[in-house]
């Protein structure tokens, strides 16, 4: 594994589990993951598969009464498990920042853009008013809003869905962060604004240095923006590489199916896209041994124990099958 | 917080969230939530001991022997074994006016004292309880149907119906609800009304039922609109509309059962309502007329009474307080059970 | 924003109309008396009947009794009671006013100040025990008929412990103008206010309450959190502001229904010469003029107050502005 002080985040042997009334629920099983500054983490898996909650975790956002976190979360060397919530408090949104899926829900609706970009900069900084909303102005400026001089007043209402996730990341870079979390930012957005939005994270990525933790169900995404890729699957990470080696010699048969799933842009046309059989197990009825195999047409009998990640340090899959390779 | 976690990705996953186990209804379901709620299940017994207390109140007269009806200006009243009268003569200023006894405290004997008219007060609570029981589940019954016709028109038909019907709606809305009662009543207290075969007379149970049911039908009638509206819309009635499924089908087959969730949410709310505004006609004397008795004559009869002899009003407002309590948390815990996103609220107006 | 202004005001009009209309034919449309007995009181002369039906012309068709009716009401405000020959009703409505404005606005003030204290905190403290005592006694609150807690106040703090330290302050029944002695005019109306204000406080505490817990859930609110501010001012800034919109219009509806609700019988019990105590007189004196007069102009309050909540609501929530 890389030097620890290299490493901007290091989760280790992360579990989350929640208290229900139906018994206790495994969410998340022992994820493991680093970000190095400046890098672009892809994070990919079906929905259900545990990649939000990891990184709600991270954020300290799991605020469920009945939720159980263990394992270790380093930020910059320090264990943000744990942490006090004013400690907690002064990372988020200065050190680490989130965008949120839907840009229509995630602004409170009574305010204006400019208002809550200035509620993080002021909550963070000593700016008065007036210097907080010259920097919404400068910030909207930067993530490419037009004419940000009278947007900074509107309300999210006004604004076009492309528009709204702009004020979003706008909002989000307010205070500089080493790293943005970015959850699905682009899901539910048109598919022109999609690619206004990856090249706008690109390039504030180039200007601001932030390292960012992308968050997404769609391989295509991750071909544009990551450098290294995790793929989760039922709350386990199941395979993790440089983009380059998930997308040429994938190893775990679920990255090689999900894979599969996408139409290839050159060469000849499959007459039918493949699907992946069957379903993502439910969290109350998880399979016993490889959480994949129900679905996996490549199973064996040992894959009736729980598979460990395997491989060299900058590629390793948890497959029995094919993880050795 | 549970939610804000599962929001995010696992309800979709098909993971935390449970799901109805079995081949179980939605009414079987609310019925198991219903009654797995602690609170709304004694709210619920409550009731239902009140209601059979007010119900055995003539048992209750025959066995104490005590007429509540009937003035009983000069009776006498056994206390710590001597004859008291039931009405003295006061012994204050100019001796002019008459205290009744207090209670006694020994059931069956003025257990809560006389009312001014020597009547027996115990007594008189316990068949004031059948007549508010009844004028409020009366005015429940006749709000519950007149907004389920006049909604249901409204949302079904559309139009100029609808725009009719809302606009009539907005109207009786923005009208004071007391100051439309008063109206009413001072124009039908003493004369006789006919509605059509039904005869009312001056002095009977319908009118405030009738009063008190009519200047709710709004508030029930509007959601009922809305929904009626959404379902006409829904994907399901359209396709029957295409099927040619008649119209009067389709509003008893698949819009009413849809919409009588929420009229059983409103029932225990209604009466509630219900039960304190029949209160405040019968202390504005255009509710229940005497000789009969409500709660709400009951506290009109302590008022005068008040500095004396207490306990006549505060015992008709305890039990007001007391059903009208039990109703709501009853109310609560239906609503949960069926309707957890309705926003209705109890004490509206 | 003029736009949306202009048709709140032709609302208002149209429900002014539609409320007179209704009220026009109670009295002179209802089959059963004649209108004119009705109007002239009990046991009236038949030439008191007879100078009813000549100044209400009722020999006239049912239009022109009703433009009849309001040129009396609103126009030359010349509205007489035949049970009380020559007594003017509308100067009566208009001298009681002030006494049932400030019982309203003093019973909105403590109901307001209350609600939202009880409703912010039993969010902040959900599922506690505090939030479970504040809900029971909320319940309690709405349960209890407005009128009764006030002759229960009036018990204690009139007779029972009025010469206890806690209520020796309590003055007689009645009211006081404020210009004769403001202290004098707020200590009679503490009581009577606080009364009515129970039962909407214990409404408004269980729906800012549910409110608040439903925004809570909101994605805006983990937008919060992930910006670093703090669980107070997300509380109070995120959660309570966008969940005062539902409720300053519930605030609008109640404050009108409570001109002609159950501040009739506030006013009763405690002895204030308001409009719904004038209103209740003509009810026992079956003065129909007067209660005409109470319930219309009681009626033409309600349907300003409905308007300026729209209008409010306007201001208040910038998705309701449709110049955007």
């Amino acid at each position: 594994m890389a030097d620890a002080l290299r490493n901007l985040l290091e989760v280790r042997d992360l579990h989350v589990a929640f208290r229900t009334s139906r018994g206790k629920v495994q969410a998340i099983s022992g994820v493991s993951f680093d970000v190095a500054p400046g890098e672009v983490l892809g994070v990919v898996g079906e929905s259900g598969s545990g990649k939000t909650i990891s990184l709600l975790a991270v954020m300290g956002l799991i605020t469920d009464p009945n939720a159980e976190i263990t394992g270790s979360i380093r930020f910059r060397g320090k264990e943000l498990l744990g942490a006090s919530n004013k400690e907690l408090r002064s990372i988020r949104g200065r050190e680490i920042a989130m965008i949120f899926q839907d840009p229509m829900t995630s602004l409170t609706p009574v305010y204006t853009i400019g208002w809550q970009i200035a509620e993080q900069v002021r909550a963070h900084g000593p700016e008065t008013a007036k210097q907080a909303r010259d920097r919404a102005v400068e910030l909207l400026t930067a993530v490419g809003l037009p004419n940000p001089g009278e947007a900074v007043d509107r309300y999210p209402h006004q604004l076009s869905g492309g528009m709204r996730q702009r004020a979003v990341i706008a909002m989000a870079l307010s205070c500089n962060p080493a790293l943005l979390v970015a959850d699905e930012p682009t899901t539910a957005l048109d598919v022109t604004v999609q690619a206004q939005i990856l090249d706008l994270l690109a390039r504030l990525r180039r200007d601001f240095g932030s390292a960012i933790v992308f968050i997404t169900h769609d391989m295509g995404v991750i071909a544009e923006i990551a450098d290294r890729v995790l793929v989760m699957y039922a709350g386990r990470v199941v395979e993790r590489a440089n983009k380059r080696d998930i997308f040429l010699e994938p190893r775990h048969p679920y990255t090689h199916a999900l894979l599969q799933s996408i139409p290839p842009i050159t060469g000849d046309r499959p007459r039918r896209l493949k699907s992946i059989a069957g379903t993502p197990p439910s969290l109350f009825a998880m399979p016993s041994g490889c959480a994949f195999g129900p679905r996996c047409t490549s199973r064996v009998a040992a894959c009736s124990a729980v598979p460990g990640l395997t491989g060299e340090p900058a590629h390793q899959a948890a497959c029995f099958v094919t993880g050795m390779r | 917080m549970a939610e804000t976690v599962m929001t995010g990705e696992m309800q979709e996953g098909g993971g935390v969230k449970p799901r109805a186990s079995g081949a179980q209804g939605p009414w079987a379901l609310a019925f198991r939530k219903l009654t797995a709620d602690r609170a709304a299940m004694v709210a619920l017994a409550a009731l239902i001991l009140i209601a059979l207390i007010c119900i055995a109140a003539p048992l209750y007269a025959s066995w104490s022997h005590t007429d509540p009806f009937r003035s009983n200006l000069d009776g006498q009243v056994m206390v710590d074994g001597k004859l008291v009268a039931a009405l003295e003569q006061s012994t204050e200023g100019l001796g002019l006016g008459y205290t009744p006894v207090g209670p006694t405290w020994q059931l069956g004997n003025y257990f809560l004292g006389a009312d001014n008219q020597g009547r027996d007060v115990f007594a008189r609570l316990l068949y004031a309880g059948r007549n508010s029981l009844l004028i409020a589940s009366g005015a429940t019954l006749f709000t519950l149907i007149m907004a389920t016709i006049v909604g249901a028109s409204a949302g079904f038909f559309g139009g100029i119906t609808d725009a009719v019907i809302s606009r009539v709606l907005d109207i009786l809305w923005a009208f004071p609800i007391y100051l439309l009662a008063i109206c009413l009543s001072v124009v039908l207290i003493n004369q006789s009304m006919k509605i059509g075969p039904i005869t009312i007379d001056s002095g009977s149970l319908l009118l405030p039922i009738f009063i008190i049911g009519i200047v709710y039908v709004p508030y029930v009638a509007r959601p009922i609109r809305g929904q009626v509206l959404s379902l006409r819309r829904s994907e399901f009635v359209l396709a029957a509309i295409g099927l040619g499924v008649p119209s009067s089908r389709i509003l008893f087959r698949d819009i009413l059962p849809n919409v009588l969730p929420t009229l059983i949410v409103f029932i225990p709310i209604m009466m509630a309502i219900d039960m304190l505004v029949e209160a405040a006609l019968s202390f504005l004397s255009i509710g229940v007329q005497q000789p009969d008795a409500s709660w709400g004559t009951i506290i009109q009869d302590g008022v005068g009474l008040l500095y004396t002899r207490p306990w006549v009003a505060l015992s008709g407002g305890i039990a007001i307080a007391l059903t009208v309590l039990a109703l709501n948390v009853f109310g609560d815990g239906v609503r949960d059970a069926l309707d957890p996103k309705a926003k209705l609220r109890i004490g509206a107006k | 924003m003029l736009l949306p202004v202009l048709k709140r005001l032709g609302d208002m009009v149209v429900a002014m109309f539609g409320i007179s209309v209704l009220v026009f034919l109670i009295f002179f449309a209802i089959p059963g008396a004649e209108p004119a007995s009705r109007i002239a009181g009990r046991n009236a002369s038949p030439e008191t009947v007879a100078a009813v039906r000549l100044s209400f012309g009722l020999d006239q068709p049912l239009p022109v009794q009703y433009l009849i009716m309001m040129k009396k009401l609103f126009i030359t405000q010349d509205l007489t009671s035949f049970v009380n020959r020559g007594y003017k009703v509308i100067p009566a409505v208009m001298n009681a006013a002030p006494i049932t404005l400030s019982l309203v606005a003093g019973a909105a003030l403590i109901w307001i100040v209350f609600g939202l204290l009880i409703g912010v905190l039993a969010a902040a403290f959900k599922n506690t025990w505090i939030d479970r005592l504040l809900m029971v006694m909320s319940l309690i609150g709405i349960s209890m008929p407005a009128f009764w807690l006030g002759a229960v106040i009036n018990l204690f703090t009139q007779s029972r412990w009025h010469d206890y330290w806690l209520f020796s302050w309590v003055p007689p029944l009645g009211y006081k103008p404020f210009v004769e002695s403001p202290k004098l005019w707020a200590l009679t109306l503490v009581l009577p206010c606080f009364s009515l204000a129970v039962g909407y406080i214990g409404i408004y505490g269980r729906v800012l309450r549910a409110n608040i817990v439903e925004a809570m859930q909101e994605d805006y609110i983990r937008t919060a959190r992930a910006k670093g501010v703090s669980e107070s001012r997300i509380l109070i800034r995120h959660a309570l502001r966008t969940s005062l919109i539902s409720v300053v219009t519930l605030f609008g509806l109640d404050f009108g229904q409570l001109v002609g609700g159950v501040a009739v019988l506030t006013e009763i019990v405690f002895a204030l010469q308001g409009v719904g105590k004038i209103t209740f007189d003509g009810l026992l004196n079956l003065d129909l003029p007067v209660i005409m007069a109470a319930v219309l102009y009681s009626a033409l309050f309600v349907v300003i107050c409905n308007a300026l909540v729209d209008m409010l609501y306007i201001l208040i929530d910038p998705r309701e502005r449709t110049d955007g």
